[in-house]
């Protein structure tokens, strides 16, 4: 087997009395695309901040591509190639389209090759004629898509994105669940959504979480039979 | 790209600014060159805290402690050296030296906005009443004495770089202080341009996020208060110049406040503003401090509160937002880099 490209062992997290992520063992391979499911509570939200440095860990490790990252700066992980789309869209309010993407690509890319980035992908965002207008004014599922060509800007190797169809309309979240695939071409995601119809767009192996602590990893069809995943969801008197 | 539309007034500008430098010699006395000449100084401090609070967006209600630094930088090396050319180097490099020292705990402690406050203005009170308590003989560094609350009379002025005794008299002292303030004001707008500025307006608007895109948000306003807290002290050495005397007051939480009710007045987020309303303060000042009618801090009080209520983005960008309104939208969505 390959060398994963990220890999939690034991990781966990407490906050006063709640441990929010309990020993969370998770690998991820190269350009794998997962997604991560599970009720509100369950720790997804909070394993991405871990993972992003903006929590530190209590216990347990991080690895990214072998090198321990565990308790390193948010900025540091970043450049080590870790991009997150957060669950409320994370903007410059005041600034552009395209001055998100040319602040996220000019960090690894000179002038010229940073605007040439940042056209190609308003042309993949679709968002080309509202490129010169400011965030502030865009609905939530725009917003979304700024920020997740933000993300892409950078071009990092590895993807977080947490709720990126929540607020869109049918027709937009099936156009971001193509953008999701497209990207996984080449790049490794980790997708968390609550958006049952969009995971099964885009899903082919499903990390289920429960209490802060991974239930069942397995894949779609799998885990849409698992019993468990469902009592977890729905609880047990939801069972006929 | 946008920003072109914002070089162009940027340009207009501060060729205004060089039009109005050249021109007022011939049509305003030596008592109004002096006075200008001040103005302009203070000008310099304002544009440096309307760089470090309106685009790096850090509460600094200390600014005047590089300025105040700056000047008894000046003071003292200008005696000691018995000439002005590193005197005015050292007015910059200490302040923002200290600038970078204060920064360090300050933005790699992970201090939020308010401590940044509290932890400014409590610095130069600190110094305030530090060179308060400096009169007498023992308080002396080299030739120059500290004189405490008396301040420190009869400074050496600028000189021309490298002839001690060809001192730069009142005409010239204005050009050169117009020009420099023209070159900080062209050269902080070169700045934002840059990688680097954008990366700061970006940091203003959104923190998390540039560390999320992997930029040091610690280094970045660390840089940006150091370069604040140099300019403030070059505004500082240029004050010390002025009227050849420097005292505790340049510490004060009046001098302190001063600046930010100027930065207030004329708008926060802009260049240009904080020139506007040091100017426009100034003037007042003047001319209130020439009647007898009410006292000045006290109108001071009133035209700061009146704009945080009625007037809270300050002078030039509610004109902008005037002039985008009657103009349709060929100004319209307001610039974050001016």
């Amino acid at each position: 087997m390959s060398e994963a490209l990220l890999e939690t062992i034991g990781l966990s997290v407490r906050f006063g009395g709640v441990e929010a992520v309990r020993g969370v063992d998770f690998t991820l391979a190269e350009r794998e695309l997962r997604c991560l499911i599970g009720p509100n509570g369950a720790g997804k939200s909070t394993l991405f901040k871990l993972l992003t440095g903006q929590l530190k860990p209590t216990a347990g490790r991080i690895l990214f591509r072998g090198h321990d990252i565990t308790g390193h700066h948010t900025h540091a992980i970043a450049r080590r190639g870790v991009g997150i789309k957060t669950q409320v869209p994370s903007l410059f309010d005041g600034l552009t389209v395209r001055e998100h993407l040319w602040i996220s690509a000019r960090r690894r890319n000179p002038a010229a090759r940073t605007r040439a980035i940042a056209d190609e992908i308003l042309e993949r965002i679709g968002l080309t004629t509202l490129a010169d207008g400011a965030v502030g004014q865009l609905s939530h599922g725009l917003r979304q898509w700024v920020e997740l060509g933000t993300v892409l800007a950078g071009n990092p190797e590895l993807i977080l994105l947490d709720e990126p169809a929540a607020g869109m309309t049918h027709d937009e979240v099936a156009r971001t669940a193509q953008l999701v695939r497209e990207i996984n071409r080449t790049h490794a995601l980790v997708v968390v959504d609550h958006d049952m119809q969009f995971v099964k767009m885009i899903a082919r192996t499903v990390t289920v979480m429960h209490q802060g602590a991974v239930l069942v990893e397995d894949t779609m069809d799998q885990i849409m039979k698992n019993t468990i995943v469902r009592d977890v969801y729905l609880g047990t008197h939801a069972r006929s | 790209m946008s920003f072109r539309r914002g070089s162009a007034s940027v340009v207009l500008t501060a060729l205004v600014m060089g039009a109005t430098a050249v021109g007022t010699p011939l049509v305003v006395d030596q008592f109004g060159l002096l006075q200008l000449t001040v103005f302009a100084a203070m000008c310099i401090l304002a544009l440096s805290l309307g760089f470090v609070w309106g685009y790096g967006g850090i509460l600094c209600f200390g600014q005047s402690a590089f300025f105040g630094l700056g000047a008894y930088t000046y003071a003292v090396t200008a005696i000691n050296a018995g000439e002005s050319t590193l005197a005015a180097l050292l007015a910059i490099v200490v302040p923002a030296v200290f600038a970078a020292l204060l920064g360090y705990f300050m933005f790699y402690g992970r201090l939020s906005d308010v401590y940044l406050g509290v932890i400014t203005l409590s610095v130069t009170l600190i110094f305030f009443n530090l060179m308060n308590s400096t009169a007498g003989d023992a308080y002396r560094v080299g030739k120059a004495r500290l004189n405490g609350f008396n301040g420190m009379p009869s400074l050496p002025t600028l000189n021309t770089p490298g002839d001690p005794g060809r001192l730069l008299d009142p005409t010239e002292t204005y050009y050169l202080v117009m020009a420099l303030l023209i070159i900080v004001y062209v050269g902080l707008h070169l700045l934002l341009a840059s990688p680097f500025g954008r990366v700061v307006v970006a940091i203003r608007e959104n923190e998390s996020r540039c560390e999320l895109l992997g930029y040091d948000v610690r280094l970045h306003k660390l840089l940006v208060f150091t370069i604040g807290g140099g300019i403030a002290g070059l505004a500082g050495c240029l004050f010390a110049n002025w009227g050849a005397f420097v005292s505790p007051n340049v510490f004060s939480l009046t001098m302190t406040s001063q600046i930010i009710i100027w930065v207030i007045v004329g708008g926060l987020g802009t260049l240009v503003g904080p020139i506007v309303g040091c100017l426009i303060m100034q003037y007042l000042a003047t001319e209130l401090g020439s009647q007898q009618l009410a006292n000045t801090n006290l109108i001071f009080g009133i035209i700061f509160l009146a704009f945080v209520l009625l007037v809270p983005r300050g002078i030039v960008p509610s004109l902008r937002r005037l002039g985008a309104r009657h103009l349709g939208p060929a100004g319209a969505p307001a610039r974050a880099h001016e």
